[in-house]
């Protein structure tokens, strides 16, 4: 009689409570596929289709790899990938070092004796997209060559983080300490952030604006009334990481303050006791205790910089030329052209490049600190 | 009381316009109108509050900047959302919007309407910005022509006299660059023109290119070969347009390659520029006191033209002669360009019957004399003159602070491009936006900027645009570029 109970089918109750957790996660699931795999799966789509206009409505063609190929081979690849120049000795010596540097930290992996399937080719993914961007920066910054919106996207994010990390990091050991108006500076610092992109864009338009914003009578005296950011490639450019930098440097900051006061006091009182200074205590201690938290967010910048839009589209609208132009801003020009398979190629490329490196830089960078954590 | 007045006043109005709107007809119906921010919404936002006194409909001005226009008002029609009721947008766009079948047509409820006073509207406007096919599907609501603008006094001071080509425009902006021309101790410039990518800026290349390749009127047009829809571009006439853009920089503001003609206008009006390629708006603001330092020192001049046309056959340029260039004036051919065709209204067909009667009302309110005379003679407002009788001087412009000599200038260039039988029309072939907006645009700001040289340039535009005319279809873009400029 016992046995006969014990398996008898379980009632309704308890099926619902055998499977409470799935159902309590299934609305959030259906969410996410709705608003982000779905987009994601009719976007791939598109990105092999044609659209076009028709009465009544529209049509989607499908034209294959097309509108990739136009990018990488074809048409727009001097848009996406850049023109390339004739590289010189030093440009030959960085391609090298960077292929001898990547080959170095495959072999190191494979003589570790961890080696394993994923690993390995997770190594080779990220070694193989490392080289060819490494390829593709090189050339296009070649005497002769133009980058395209993918190397202006590269040099927004590589150099607009780390000087964001630097300033925000800087700033967060500053507000760290015991100093007077503490609270005042730390909200201070925070204010950019709470501002909309496009309205710094708009702000710093006006003051970028060489003949009649308000530094132009600085400009003036300083004699360079007759030359403008907004003509040159890399001055443009700059211009964009300034604004860009100043928007985020904020995020970085807060989030670092949070981590250097939350660093283990009695080891920092500890070593100030044994006559440490302060950057032997900053090596051995702090930068220790808030590497991962560093890492993770510049994981986060890095993923977020890759999307930048606002600025370049308000202070150049991707101009002088291509020269700020970036991928996602290359993206929203086609798409509204009505060329929705091409921008949805370029947002493509944008997706593998930054998953590529925001993966890589997760595995690689991200997890190492945690387990110096450890 | 206030609220009383304003009421009777708008009855007042009411009463005049006619059969149009009927007080209280529309109470409670909100009419969603999408155009672009500042110059355009300014009016239709200004003036919602007094149609909606006399008609009871609400009108919500939705502003986008212009470069997104096109396509917000495209995504939403086509999607089938139809939040946007109307539109005002530029007529060149017209073609995509009814190929998908989202424009209402107009004709019979204009035909019904005396009050919009169709027969003083001007006839390019009436006939071309309005139609597609023999349909109307808008309502004109500004007269668009690009000019140039020059400083009278500066000009006159270097013993200049307004130029009338390329060249002698070139001339004069290098004659007079660098010098004080407002008197605040700083030099200012020879030429402004806009040269923003991304922004209203590839227009003023056709001005250019235009008067090179176009000279036997203006069913031969400028964009493409009528015989086989080859780009006119791999020619002597765009290579020299692309060496005055070029030129023409040197004596522009530093940050030339940035600026949009938003930009232009308050330089050109602050008195910081010698000449000027723009669209009417520059006359409006130029005597408007609050914005102008050029009242009474300034003038408009139809279009620079050239002495040399092309010969579409060798792609060389030829002298000017009774046979190459029939229609010069002193030797020079000049082809105005009716750039844009003027912001006009639209209606979404797939919009609430009832909308589509109030947003139709609010169009021709918008367009009515009693409303446009005022319009077009504001700077800010975007709209310039497009009915006959905005085009002579009266009182009309002398109460807007317009002397009859800055009338007898400004009206003239309008009059003497509108009625020149080699007027540029606007291209209106399927996804023109691409071939504009996009190809051209993006090369002539890599040209400007020197990441490519002319003949990359060239080749940039010719392989974009035939690039697009195979994935749209050769054969069905040539048909529509030949029907849209009357070209046998």
């Amino acid at each position: 009689m016992t046995e006969t109970s014990l398996e008898a089918p379980p009632t309704w109750g308890e099926r619902i409570d055998r499977h409470s957790g799935r159902l309590m996660v299934l609305p959030a699931a259906v969410v996410i596929l709705c608003f982000a795999i779905f987009p994601l799966i009719v976007s791939a789509y598109l990105s092999l289709s044609r659209f076009a206009l028709a009465p009544g409505g529209f049509t989607l063609k499908f034209v294959g790899l097309l509108n990739y190929r136009k990018l990488l081979t074809g048409s727009q690849q001097y848009h996406l990938l850049g023109t390339w120049g004739t590289l010189g000795a030093v440009g030959w010596l960085f391609l090298a070092a960077g292929a001898a540097l990547l080959l170095l930290w495959l072999a190191r992996y494979l003589r570790s004796g961890r080696v394993g399937i994923v690993g390995t080719i997770g190594r080779l993914v990220t070694a193989t997209v490392l080289a060819a961007l490494l390829l593709v920066i090189t050339v296009t910054l070649a005497p002769g060559g133009v980058p395209g919106t993918l190397v202006n996207t590269l040099l927004y994010v590589a150099i607009g983080v780390s000087v964001q990390f630097l300033l925000g990091l800087g700033l967060a050991l500053l507000c760290a300490q015991p100093i007077r108006g503490r609270n005042f500076f730390r909200v201070l610092f925070f204010v950019p952030l709470m501002v909309t992109p496009v309205g710094i864009a708009y702000a710093f338009r006006m003051l970028a604006d060489m003949q009649k914003g308000p530094f132009a009578p600085l400009f003036r005296a300083f004699g360079t009334g007759e030359w403008s950011w907004a003509t040159e490639a890399w001055s443009a450019r700059m211009m964009v990481m300034i604004g860009d930098t100043w928007q985020w440097t904020p995020f970085i900051f807060i989030v670092m303050l949070a981590a250097v006061e939350n660093q283990p006091r009695d080891q920092v009182e500890a070593a100030k006791l044994d006559g440490a200074n302060g950057w032997q205590i900053f090596r051995d201690i702090t930068w220790p205790a808030i590497a991962p938290v560093a890492a993770t967010v510049v994981l986060i910048r890095l993923i977020e910089a890759f999307k930048i839009i606002d600025l370049p589209n308000v202070l150049t609208g991707g101009g002088p030329g291509l020269a700020t132009e970036s991928m996602t801003l290359h993206a929203f020009i086609a798409w509204r052209t009505q060329d929705l398979g091409g921008s949805a190629a370029v947002g493509y490329m944008l997706l593998f490049v930054s998953t590529v490196i925001c993966v890589s830089f997760f595995n690689f960078v991200v997890r190492h600190t945690r387990r110096f954590e450890a | 009381m206030k609220k009383l007045l304003a009421g009777a006043a708008a009855l007042g109005i009411l009463a005049a316009a006619g059969p149009a709107s009927a007080a209280g007809e529309f109470e409670g119906v909100t009419i969603n109108v999408m155009t672009q921010t500042g110059a355009i919404q300014e009016p239709l936002q200004r003036r919602a509050p007094e149609f909606e006194a006399l008609t009871g409909a609400k009108v919500n001005v939705i502003a986008v900047p212009f470069s997104d226009l096109y396509q917000k008002v495209l995504t939403d029609w086509a999607a089938g959302t139809n939040s946007v009721d109307a539109a005002v947008f530029a007529p060149q766009w017209m073609v995509d919007y009814i190929a998908g079948g989202y424009l209402e047509d107009l004709t019979p409820r204009i035909a019904a309407d005396p009050a919009i006073e169709e027969d003083d509207v001007g006839a390019f406007f009436r006939d071309f910005s309005q139609k597609y096919g023999d349909k109307t599907y808008m309502i004109t609501l500004d007269g668009d022509f690009h000019m140039m603008y020059y400083r009278s006094d500066v000009l006159e001071a270097a013993g200049k006299t307004p130029p009338k080509t390329w060249d002698e425009y070139l001339d004069v902006a290098k004659a007079v660059h660098g010098q004080d021309m407002n008197g605040d101790g700083t030099p200012d410039f020879g030429s402004c023109i806009a040269k923003k990518r991304n922004a209203q800026s590839y227009w003023f290349v056709t001005d250019v290119v235009g008067s090179m390749t176009q000279s036997q009127g203006t069913s031969q047009g400028t964009f493409f070969n009528t015989a086989d829809m080859t780009p006119l571009v791999d020619n002597e006439a765009f290579r020299k347009a692309l060496e005055f853009l070029k030129a023409s920089t040197e004596f522009g503001p530093p940050d030339e390659l940035n600026l949009d003609v938003s930009d232009t206008r308050p330089l050109f009006a602050s008195g910081r520029c010698a000449l000027n390629l723009d669209w009417g708006d520059v006359g409006t603001i130029s005597i408007d006191p609050n914005q102008s330092k050029v009242m009474g020192k300034w003038g408009a001049a139809i279009m620079p033209g050239s002495e040399e046309v092309l010969d579409w056959n060798s792609g060389k340029l030829v002298a000017c002669d009774a046979t190459t260039c029939p229609h010069a004036i002193d030797g020079v051919n000049h082809a105005p360009f009716a750039a844009f065709g003027g912001w006009g209204g639209g209606i979404n067909a797939a919009a609430d019957p009832k909308v589509k009667d109030a947003a139709y009302a609010y169009f021709s309110f918008m367009t009515q004399p009693a409303q446009s005379n005022s319009d077009v003679t504001i700077g800010g407002t975007g709209f310039n003159p497009y009915r006959t009788s905005q085009l002579s001087y009266s009182d009309l412009w002398k109460n807007a602070g317009m002397t009859e000599e800055e009338a007898r200038v400004y009206l003239g260039a309008i009059n003497e491009s509108m009625s020149s039988p080699n007027m540029i029309l606007d291209l209106r072939i399927p996804q023109n936006q691409k071939y504009q907006q996009v190809v051209l645009d993006e090369a002539i700001s890599r040209f400007l900027s020197g990441e490519i040289d002319a003949e990359a340039t060239v080749k940039a535009v010719n392989d974009g645009w035939n690039e697009l005319n195979e994935e749209i279809g050769t054969d069905e873009q040539l048909q529509f570029y030949k029907a849209t400029i009357g070209a046998q």
